[in-house]
């Protein structure tokens, strides 16, 4: 493979993860955060950028773990606990650059915080990571690709709502009723990506 | 076996080196610099090394928040006025702030964190209060398990108090006790000696400081107290006044009465000193000399249970049965004051006593040794 194709190949995965793929919408992973911390642009994009930054490195540390240290001793099958606790202990770490360097965001993200540790999404991606066999420098565009897939849904999510603060919603759909319904019309339009790229 | 072995080893040892980067980075994150802490709008300032409670970097700069728990958020004394730079209230403080103390900006210092530059409101009263090095002068015994010490003060030299507060002192580290620990102990001596201290303690069984005070403590240690705190003080008025105390809560009386002396004070004023004993009897040839120098001024000891042969002379009964008998007779009842000091049980039992008697309460002064 030259240069120039092997550039084409990390960005066509980089694009299939956060469109084609998108890590949210076609593959319903980190609902809960996506569901919860929606309601306002400003926090969904400090908690997008926590989960883009988490994942691409998460997702180069879980490739290393794997790679060095699963593989060798053949006890693969201890990836979950393995990939789980590095998350953990990554989140734990950007908690505590969080809160020194940014304290609004702190504020702002409060409890969902932790949230980030247990976000499927990331050991999802991971795990995904694994499965297609991906290199290091595969696994890395992927994280990243799927980091900012899911921010950019996340966004889109907290822009709508924003709006629909003013909007007069059916008083038995307000809240959890209306924001799901939404997420299912993303996850429609997000569809129609289906086939302009393959990032497997 | 083996296998199983190995992985186990494997993961535990990333999981051992992850804890281990954490705590690392802990240190080191949370490491937030030095920072400027403004007090009463620029009266006093002064850099600090940021990441610890406001009230533990406030006792390293030796102004001694009041605290009783020792930071765990549940006493709620520890409360100071943060004008700028704490956040928002936290859930931890929440239960303990009322809408004004809210709207103030009032929050518990050992829950705010020390992040950026703060502005914060304190009384001038705990600018006063100060950590002391004194030397044990004298230790006096007065009775099986009640002993007076006298501290001299040496460093910084002299100390400014008002009659009837107290000190914290520094129990240190001892066989049996791996911890320094702080008890609270009212003053009781002259207050025109500004060089020394003299507390009076019961020991208390199996406590912390109080058996240090007793069996490690010795004539020339040097040992630490910081203060002075509190709010139990005589008031200038001119009306009656009725002491009551039971055991060690003699101490901030004799205090008060040293003051009231040295001032010329002639108000009226009659001390009813209750102990269960005639062995638990001491200070007595002192207040028969306060009646002598001050004008208007009757000690009262009362002894509960007086042993069989003991010969005792004086009144006999709880020292609340006794003041009440006193206070049935008097006409101007309701004019006194009442200063109360001893255990939790003697007081609230004073307090009834007082009230019945017609003294309002906000006219009942008190400090409850517990």
């Amino acid at each position: 493979m030259t240069l120039s194709s092997h550039m084409i190949h990390l960005m066509v995965i980089l694009f299939a993860s956060i469109f084609t793929d998108n890590i949210l919408l076609a593959r319903f992973l980190g609902m809960c955060s996506f569901l919860a911390v929606s309601r306002q642009v400003k926090t969904a994009v400090g908690l997008g950028l926590a989960v883009v930054f988490v994942m691409t490195c998460t997702v180069a540390l879980d490739w290393l773990a794997y790679r060095y240290i699963l593989q060798p001793y053949q006890i693969e099958y201890f990836r979950f606990i393995l990939f789980i606790v590095i998350i953990a202990a990554f989140v734990q770490f950007i908690e505590m650059v969080i809160e020194r360097y940014s304290p609004v965001l702190y504020q702002n993200l409060g409890i969902f915080l932790p949230l980030i540790t247990v976000n499927c999404a990331i050991l999802g991606a991971s795990l995904f990571m694994v499965i297609r066999e991906y290199t290091l420098l595969e696994g890395i565009f992927f994280g990243l690709g799927s980091g900012i897939g899911w921010m950019l849904a996340i966004v889109a999510m907290a822009g709508i709502r924003e709006k629909l603060t003013h909007a007069r919603i059916p008083k038995g759909l307000q809240g959890p009723g209306i924001t799901l319904i939404i997420a299912g019309l993303m996850a429609l339009a997000f569809i129609g990506f289906t086939g302009v790229l393959s990032g497997g | 076996m083996g296998t199983t072995a190995v992985a186990i080893f494997i993961i535990s040892g990333v999981g051992a080196f992850l804890a281990t980067l954490l705590v690392f980075a802990e240190r080191v994150i949370t490491n937030y610099g030095d920072i400027e802490i403004d007090i009463n709008s620029g009266e006093k300032k002064f850099t600090v090394k940021g990441g610890g409670s406001l009230l533990e970097t406030l006792n390293a700069q030796k102004i001694f928040i009041p605290s009783a728990c020792g930071g765990r958020g549940t006493c709620a004394y520890c409360k100071v006025r943060v004008t700028e730079g704490a956040g928002s209230l936290l859930p931890t403080e929440e239960p303990y702030m009322n809408a004004q103390e809210r709207a103030e900006g009032i929050r518990l210092s050992c829950q705010v964190k020390v992040r950026n530059a703060l502005k914060i409101q304190i009384p001038e009263s705990l600018f006063a209060i100060k950590e002391y090095v004194c030397v044990c002068e004298k230790i006096t015994d007065y009775t099986y398990d009640m002993k007076q010490f006298n501290l001299k003060l040496v460093d910084p030299p002299t100390i400014k108090y008002t009659p009837g507060q107290y000190i914290q002192f520094l129990a240190p580290a001892y066989e049996g006790s791996p911890e320094e620990v702080y008890r609270a102990y009212s003053i009781s001596s002259d207050p025109a000696d500004k060089s020394t201290i003299e507390l009076i303690v019961r020991r208390v069984p199996d406590g912390i400081c109080t058996t240090y005070l007793f069996d490690h403590l010795k004539e020339g240690d040097r040992v630490k107290i910081n203060g002075p705190y509190g709010q139990f003080l005589l008031r200038d008025t001119s009306v009656p006044i009725i002491f009551i105390a039971g055991g060690s809560g003699v101490a901030p009386i004799k205090c008060m009465l040293h003051e009231m002396k040295n001032a010329g004070n002639t108000r009226k004023a009659i001390f009813f000193f209750g102990v269960r004993t005639t062995k638990d009897l001491f200070l007595i040839d002192e207040m028969k000399n306060f009646e002598k120098e001050l004008a208007h001024f009757t000690f009262v000891p009362a002894v509960s249970q007086p042993e069989e042969g003991s010969n005792w002379q004086g009144v006999t009964g709880r020292v609340t049965n006794v003041a009440e008998d006193y206070l049935k007779k008097q006409s101007d009842a309701k004019e006194y004051e009442g200063y109360l000091c001893g255990s939790p049980g003697m007081i609230d039992s004073s307090i009834r006593v007082l009230t019945a008697c017609g003294i309002p309460e906000e006219k009942i002064y008190y400090d409850k040794f517990s």
